[in-house]
Formats: structure tokens, sequence, C-alpha cells
């Protein structure tokens, strides 16, 4: 019953946030300067045109009244018709977030790979030189956004060393016989490797950008709790036992340093998603971030609700998956 | 156990002063901007166009770090661009630590309906896309220093809030505050005499890693045209800029990309020293 309840007001808490971050883009994004109608009409439209496709879209009556409206509409799904595109925000929305998520965890994949390989080297190299430049080299990932390392990566990857595609999601001369938007997934499922691979080779140097700094996150935390773990005593009675170093970390220690880490990245994974919307941009990868910045660009105020609506969304979900998680995986939570 | 105290007491010197000392230069630098700058920031000069840097062929003497498209001095803009980057970096890094410090306060020692209201804003906050947020802001405050900053304050409060706000819970939990409030000061004196100090050094090390994020917004903003007005060099619009040019004349992204680059790192290390320094706990 008291999980029950627990779920109950996690999901309650989870609304009051996406209705609060509704309410405030919502009455925000209506004191941008600048009619997003008279922008879509040519010049020289009449009084009465304006008029007509303001009503069209709502923009005559008052901003609560306008909000009633969008949020019942919401409500059944419908997130309004967008003025650049004049198609369904949801399609839209949905369109483009399969390129964003796609992105968003083949980033966390390399981090933690990256990461825990850094944190098992510097963990097994400890004391020495090896350490020491593991510790700086996180230092440095950790200082530097996601930003900058995606430009440094443009410049050596994609100038001095032009192996991978700085630009875009997949090339245009290819053809797609795709239904779903999940390209790298579908392409993998339908055997059309050619696909994977060009696709891989677009998303790699976004995904390695908004990866290093989490990747040194993981690897900070996770050497620290292996360096933790292996002092405690089962893992001197393993030693004793004849286990090798190697199997020391891997076997003993690892398991039980794992769960800080784990939390962690959950709540970075969220950070990580929040930097997709510049470095979709810097890379013009076709994702739900880029669409959100030309949207606020051509004040199309539907696209723009939508949109952060959906980020809003993801990163609550993630967030309340972490706890779920972390609750499972640590019994001393459960009734927390 | 031994292990994990030698770390904590090793030295931490030379990155504090590594970083402090490029942070220092960097002031001075753009201080002395117009009598240290080699040309004009914003004369343009097609006959001077994407000359190369100095140890290249078909460089110019007045031009030691290159010029761009429109034959305008990288080093010059380079130092003018860093006037915008530190002002940014120290107003709105203050305004942001007061604004999120005092909220945190407030929610941590006082707890009950104050902390609830705060703490609820902070959920919301951190439910946006950061950098979607600030442009969307930019958007309707307009472009312009000003707007820049109030953009990073209103997003970036919530980093001071939630942590001074958890610190204050902690001291506030004290037996040295008990006995402030059995001793009758007043709750708002106790908060200010007793619970600030306490909280000062972390305030201090969150100040620091804010200054180095102002400049990453700033040049973030820059990048996708939003900044302040477009014939005023910023480091983000050389960037944007350079980035259009960058088979032509790589030295117009290079260069700014390396000054940002150490100034993040500067400041974000000077924060993590610092944290050392202060309290060798808290790492």
């Amino acid at each position: 019953m008291s999980l029950l309840l627990q779920i109950l007001s996690r999901l309650m808490t989870m609304a009051v946030t996406l209705f609060g971050v509704a309410v405030i883009v919502f009455f925000v994004i209506r004191v941008v300067p600048g009619n997003p109608i008279a922008m879509m009409l040519p010049p020289g439209a009449s009084v009465e045109d304006i008029a007509r496709l303001e009503a069209l879209y709502g923009f005559d009556k008052s901003i609560p009244e306008q909000f009633y409206i969008w949020l019942s509409g919401v409500l059944q799904g419908d997130f309004g018709t967008s003025i650049t595109a004049r198609q369904p925000v949801l399609d839209l929305v949905l369109s483009r977030l399969p390129a964003t998520l796609e992105l968003s965890v083949m980033a966390l994949l390399i981090a933690i790979i990256m990461g825990g390989f850094m944190a098992l080297a510097g963990t097994r190299m400890r004391g020495t030189k090896t350490e020491a430049i593991v510790d700086v080299t996180n230092g440095v990932a950790l200082s530097v956004p996601d930003f900058l390392w995606g430009l440094v990566l443009v410049l050596l990857f994609g100038v001095l060393w032009p192996v991978f595609h700085i630009s875009g999601r997949v090339s245009p001369a290819l053809d797609l016989p795709f239904v779903t938007h999940f390209y790298l997934i579908e392409s993998l499922l339908r055997l059309r490797f050619d696909i994977m691979a060009d696709l891989l080779s677009h998303m790699f140097m976004p995904a390695l950008a908004l990866a290093i700094p989490l990747a040194a996150v993981i690897a900070q935390l996770l050497k620290q709790s292996l360096k933790e773990t292996l002092h405690l005593d089962y893992v001197t009675l393993a030693r004793t036992q004849g286990y090798s170093e190697n199997q020391v970390i891997l076997r003993e220690a690892l398991p039980n340093a794992v769960l800080p880490t784990l939390t962690l990245i959950g709540v970075q994974f969220t950070f990580l998603i929040g930097g997709t919307v510049i470095i979709e941009r810097l890379f013009s990868y076709e994702g739900l971030g880029n669409m959100a910045i030309d949207a606020v660009i051509n004040r199309d105020l539907p696209l723009i609700q939508g949109i952060v609506i959906m980020f809003a969304l993801i990163f609550t979900v993630v967030n309340r998956l972490v706890d779920l998680t972390y609750a499972l995986l640590n019994p001393r939570l459960r009734n927390g | 156990m031994a292990e994990a105290r030698a770390e904590i007491n090793r030295p931490i010197g030379l990155r504090l002063w590594l970083s402090a000392g490029w942070l220092i230069a960097l002031v001075l630098t753009t201080l002395l901007a117009p009598v240290l700058a080699p040309q004009d920031p914003l004369a343009q000069d097609l006959f001077t166009s994407r000359l190369p840097p100095f140890w290249i062929d078909g460089s110019e003497p007045g031009y030691p770090l290159g010029s761009d498209s429109l034959g305008r001095d990288v080093l010059s803009r380079m130092m003018y661009g860093g006037r915008v980057a530190l002002s940014v970096a120290l107003i709105a890094g203050t305004l942001t630590c007061l604004l999120g410090a005092s909220l945190g306060l407030i929610a941590g020692y006082f707890r009950g309906w104050p902390d609830i209201i705060i703490s609820r804003l902070v959920d919301i906050w951190m439910a946006f896309p950061p950098v979607l947020f600030a442009i969307l802001l930019i958007a309707v405050l307009g472009t312009g220093l000003t707007s820049i900053i109030i953009a990073i304050v209103v997003i970036d409060w919530t980093r001071f809030a939630r942590v001074v706000r958890a610190e204050a819970i902690g001291q506030g939990a004290m037996d040295y505050v008990a006995s402030a409030q059995v001793a009758g000061h007043r709750r708002f004196g106790i908060m200010a005499q007793e619970i600030l100090p306490n909280v000062l050094p972390t305030i201090c090390v969150l100040l620091t890693l804010e200054m180095g994020i102002a400049v990453i917004v700033e040049a973030i903003l820059s990048f996708v045209n939003l900044s302040i007005s477009t014939d005023q060099p910023t480091w983000g619009g050389m960037i944007s800029e350079g980035r259009l040019s960058i088979h032509q004349a790589w030295w117009v992204l290079v260069f700014p990309l390396i000054i940002l680059f150490l100034t993040v790192l500067s400041f974000s290390q000077l924060g993590e020293g610092l944290k050392d320094r202060f309290d060798p706990v808290l790492k």
C-alpha cells in the first residue's frame, strides 16, 4: 500500500513540475516581441487577413484563455499546429525525437565505456604515473563543457584529419527505406549495415562531444569508490586467497563500487540530454534541439511550447526512473 | 583510509596558481586593450583580409595572429572580446550567486513553506534544458549585454540554491545554532551571522565555477547569433564566424577557441582548487 502511495505521490510531483514548466514557457514566449502571424504573411497583407489568421491560431484571445485552450488540447494529445511548418506540433516533435534519443543514448554508452575504462585503468595503476595522467585528463575533461569539446572535435576530425562527418545525421544521397525515425535501430534490424555505418559516422562526433564531460564524472566517482572498496576486509580476504589484482578489482571491488556511480549517471544523463540542444546545432544534426533553436528564431510559439514540454517530460521521466532503479538496487531505500 | 587521507593532503598549489595567473593576465590584457591592441578591433580592410598569423608566409607585421575575412585583426578582437566575456562572468556570476544563495539559505534555514516553494521552483527549473531556456529568454529580452546577464541569472540561480540549501540544512541542525536560538538571537540574525559564514566557502567555490559557466553561455549565445550586437567582438561570435571560413582561415576559429578553453578551464580549476583548500572533506 505504501508503495502505491509513493508512486502516486511521485506522479503528482511530476505532474506539478510539468504544469509549472508549461505555465512558464507559455507566458514567457507570449512576451516575445514580434508578431508571429505578421511573419507568416507576405508584406502588404490586409488587416483582415492578419485578424483571420490570428483567430485561426487563437492569438486574438487573452493569454489565460489561450493557455486554457492549449492545455485542454494537450491533455487530449493535441499540441497545436506549427506556424512555420503548418503541421501538427506533435508530429514534428515525434519525427525529431528519435534522432535526439539515439544521439543521447549513444553518447551515454560512449561515456560509460570511456569513464569505466579510465576508472579501472587508474585504479589498477594506482600510485604510478598512469594514475596521475588519468587524474589530470579527467580534470580537464570535466572542466570543459560539451560545446567546447564539440568545437575541438570539429577542428580535429573535420578539418585537420577529416575522417568523420561533422554535419547532418545521414548522407543526403542515401535512400532510406525506413518507416520509423529511429534510423540507427531500424538500420540494424533491417541489416542495412551500409546505412548504419553512415549514421554512426555522422553520430560519432556529436556523441563524443556530449560524452567527454560525463565520462570524466563517471571515471572520477567510480575510481574513488573502487579505491574505497579495495580497503574493505572482504577484498583483502580475496587477495589472501590468491586472486590476481585484476580479478580482485573486476570481480570483487567493481560490483560493490558501481552503485553510487549508477545514480550519478542518471542525474548526469539529463544534463547530457540538455546539452544536445547546442551540440545538435553545432553539428547540424537534425534532432529536437536543433529544431527548437529554429523554432525560437522563427517565433513559432506552438512548436516552442511542444518541444520544451517534451524535454521537460524526458527529464522528469529519466529522474523518476533513476530513483526507481536506485530503490530496486539498494534495498535499504525501498521504504525510504 | 590512509590512502584517502594522503590524497586530500596532496599539494594543490600548482593548479590554483596557474589558473589564477591566467585569469589575472587576462583581466590585465582586456583592461589595457586600448593600449595593447595593435589594431582597431572593428576596422575592416579588404586589402588585409585573411592574413595568416606571424609565423606563416604572407603575414603582415601589424596582425600578429592574422586577420578575418573582413580584414579585422584577430588579436585585437580577442582582447576586446575578453572584455565582454569577463564582464559577463563577473556581473552575471555575482548576481546569480546573490539570488541563488539567498534563496537557498532561506529555504534551508527556515524550512516550512518557503522551502516548499523554493524547492518546487528548483524542480521546475531543472526540467528545462538550460541552453534552450537561455535562447528563449534572449528572444524575449532582445539581444545585448544586459539581456545575457539577466538570462544567466534567471537560469542558473538553482545551482546555488540547491547546494546552499543542503548546506544550510546541515548547519541548522548543529548545536551551535540551537544554542544561539536558546540564547534568544533572532532567527534572521542567526541565519546571517551563524549560518552564512559557515556556508561561505561553498558559495565562493560555486561562484568561481559559475563564472566559467557564464563565459560559456555568452559564447553559446554568440554562436547562435543571439548575444550582443554583431559588430562588437565576442569570443563566441569570432568562433561562429571562424567556423564558416575554417578551410580558408583556420586561425580565426583556433585562437579564440584556445583562449575560451583556457579561461573556462582556469575558472573551473580555480574553483576546484579553492574547494580543496577551504574544506578537505567537501571533496
